[in-house]
């Protein structure tokens, strides 16, 4: 498949933890069943992966806890190195440029401008001991704004666009219930008007009606900004909800890509048949 | 010149020791603001009490310089008094208390008030190295952070210290960005001071003995300190401040308390002694 206007392809990413066995590859993926090698112990979190993901777009990955999902979004991340691949990213028709080939200096500096992540759990992406406008305000003091009252600002109307009261800017975050905290991680980062946003889980463990409201700002966000996305999830009513394509890992390979209605309704490998009627 | 005690090699450590400092401050001076670890050798003084300072001094020494130790901007403090009384007795060289006379400068706390040359180096003594320790205190992820120039924590530490305060709560350990690579912690002198760090012509060298670290700011550096467009750095100056003894109104003040008659008052005089000394001589000849 070639896309005309990409921002980011993923050739080739494998990713194992441990020490390899020559019968590895065999004894783990999709058809035997398993990403863990039963000889040498070794995991096998992605093995060969390529995502191709167009400005603008907003891509679901789906699959069962252990599959690979969030080790390709950490990688992705530029926050767990791979054993071999290439994620090329490619902006506004400049020159495609490797990230694994950036320092990890360069690494630092492209995620804090050009990344947005958020997490299943707040704690991982928040820092619990500053206010949550200290937390949202840490994007913008990486982005080089040093006026004060200007960067509160701009968290404040993060706030209110992400539905929380920008009134309790200065409060602490233990002080947020869970759905809040999600929407702070949200703003936090939306705030450097990032090229990429990674979703990794945001809705579960949350209740039904507060993954509703993040779901409705996610697709608000998403039909006024148009930032090209990555959505993690299990669950595929969020995938349905969000994206238009989505890809199904299992054992660490991709096991199906297309359409997500395509996938949804007319599922072709045997396990996503089985995730799709396991759907409530 | 006082005897020089024939135990000890010149300037007390081992050549060994001496060559070995003299590498970590070269790798400081070419990567300025970067903490560089060093091996702290054991002295007859305490750790905490100017090790590092100490240790950069002897390694830096030569037998026909002129060295001028000070502690709290005071020639005659007790610090200065015992460290400036091993450095002579190890080394045989003279000592000074004029600035402008002295080749190399030991120092806690200050940066003298007159200018140094570029023929001048300033050995400061550091208590605490690393300016990351006051938002993560594990040294091995301050490290990364360091090298990956990851300063969004303490950006956001100055951010609250505003949000809570309505200002740069700093008293001192200014910390400041250097060579707009760097955070570096300016440790141990006051705000008064760091301006003078900026685009200077004289070579400043920091030695934590106790934190094991050296760095430098080499001549003509960039430093800038952290600051908020609508709230910038401040030094300590007042308006109307003035020395009660030599009568400066432009000098880092230190207040004391003076016992007389009537119980006693506070005194503000120039913390730099030798600078208002000379400057109360001068005027006293002037009349």
């Amino acid at each position: 498949m070639t896309i005309e206007n990409w921002l980011l392809r993923v050739e080739r990413l494998t990713k194992h933890f441990g020490s390899t066995c020559p019968d590895c590859r065999r004894l783990t993926g999709p058809d035997a069943g398993r990403s863990r090698c039963p000889r040498c112990g070794t995991v096998w979190a992605c093995v060969d992966v390529n995502v191709h993901l167009a400005a603008g777009e907003v891509l679901g990955i789906v699959g069962e806890s252990g599959s690979g999902k969030s080790t390709l979004l950490q990688m992705i991340h530029l926050a767990t190195r791979p054993d071999s691949g290439h994620i090329w990213y490619c902006e506004n028709g400049e020159a495609p440029r490797d990230l694994l080939a950036l320092n990890r200096y360069e690494a630092r500096l492209f995620r804090n401008t050009r990344l947005g992540i958020v997490y299943q759990r707040p704690e991982l992406g928040l820092n619990m001991r500053f206010s949550v406008g200290g937390n949202v305000a840490e994007k913008l003091l990486l982005a080089e704004w040093r006026h004060f009252g200007r960067i509160r600002a701009r968290s404040a109307e993060l706030m209110t666009r992400t539905e929380l009261p920008p009134e309790r800017i200065d409060d602490e975050p233990v002080t947020f219930s869970g759905g809040m905290l999600q929407r702070v991680q949200i703003a936090k980062a939306l705030a450097s008007r990032p090229a990429l946003l990674l979703l990794d889980e945001i809705t579960s463990g949350l209740d039904v009606s507060v993954q509703a409201r993040v779901l409705d700002l996610l697709r608000r966000i998403q039909w006024e900004d148009g930032v090209t996305t990555l959505l993690v999830s299990h669950d595929l009513g969020v995938v349905r909800q969000l994206a238009r394509r989505a890809i199904v890992m299992k054992n660490g390979h991709i096991v199906e890509a297309g359409l997500t209605d395509q996938i949804l309704e007319d599922p072709q490998h045997p396990y996503t048949q089985l995730l799709v009627s396991s759907a409530l | 010149m006082m005897n020089i005690d024939p135990l000890y090699n010149f300037a007390l450590l081992d050549e060994d020791a001496k060559r070995a400092i003299r590498r970590s401050l070269l790798k400081a001076v070419a990567l300025p603001g970067h903490l560089v670890p060093f091996a702290s050798r054991d002295l007859p003084i305490a750790r905490g009490w100017g090790t590092g300072g100490l240790q950069i001094t002897l390694a830096l020494i030569t037998p026909n310089d002129t060295l001028k130790v000070i502690d709290q901007g005071d020639d005659e403090s007790v610090n200065a008094v015992n460290l400036r009384r091993l450095i002579t007795r190890t080394t045989g060289i003279a000592t000074t208390v004029d600035t402008a006379a002295a080749a190399v400068i030991q120092t806690r706390h200050r940066i003298p008030e007159e200018p140094l040359r570029d023929d001048q180096i300033l050995v400061l003594q550091v208590p605490m190295a690393d300016p990351l320790r006051w938002v993560e205190p594990n040294l091995e992820r301050a490290t990364v952070m360091h090298s990956e120039a990851d300063y969004g924590k303490m950006w956001v530490y100055l951010y609250e210290s505003v949000m809570r305060a309505g200002d740069l709560r700093i008293a001192s350990q200014y910390p400041v960005m250097v060579n707009r690579r760097y955070l570096m912690d300016t440790t141990p002198i006051p705000r008064w001071d760091v301006p003078k760090l900026h685009m200077a012509e004289t070579l400043y060298l920091f030695g934590a003995g106790r934190e094991k670290r050296i760095y430098a700011i080499p001549p003509y550096t960039l430093v800038e300190p952290l600051q908020f467009e609508d709230y910038p750095f401040r030094t300590e100056y007042r308006p109307g401040q003035r020395c009660a003894r030599c009568g400066a109104e432009n000098t880092f003040l230190t207040t004391h308390f003076v016992a007389d008659a009537h119980g006693g008052r506070w005194q503000a005089t120039c913390s730099d002694a030798s600078y208002c000394t000379r400057r109360r001589t001068q005027a006293e000849a002037a009349v």
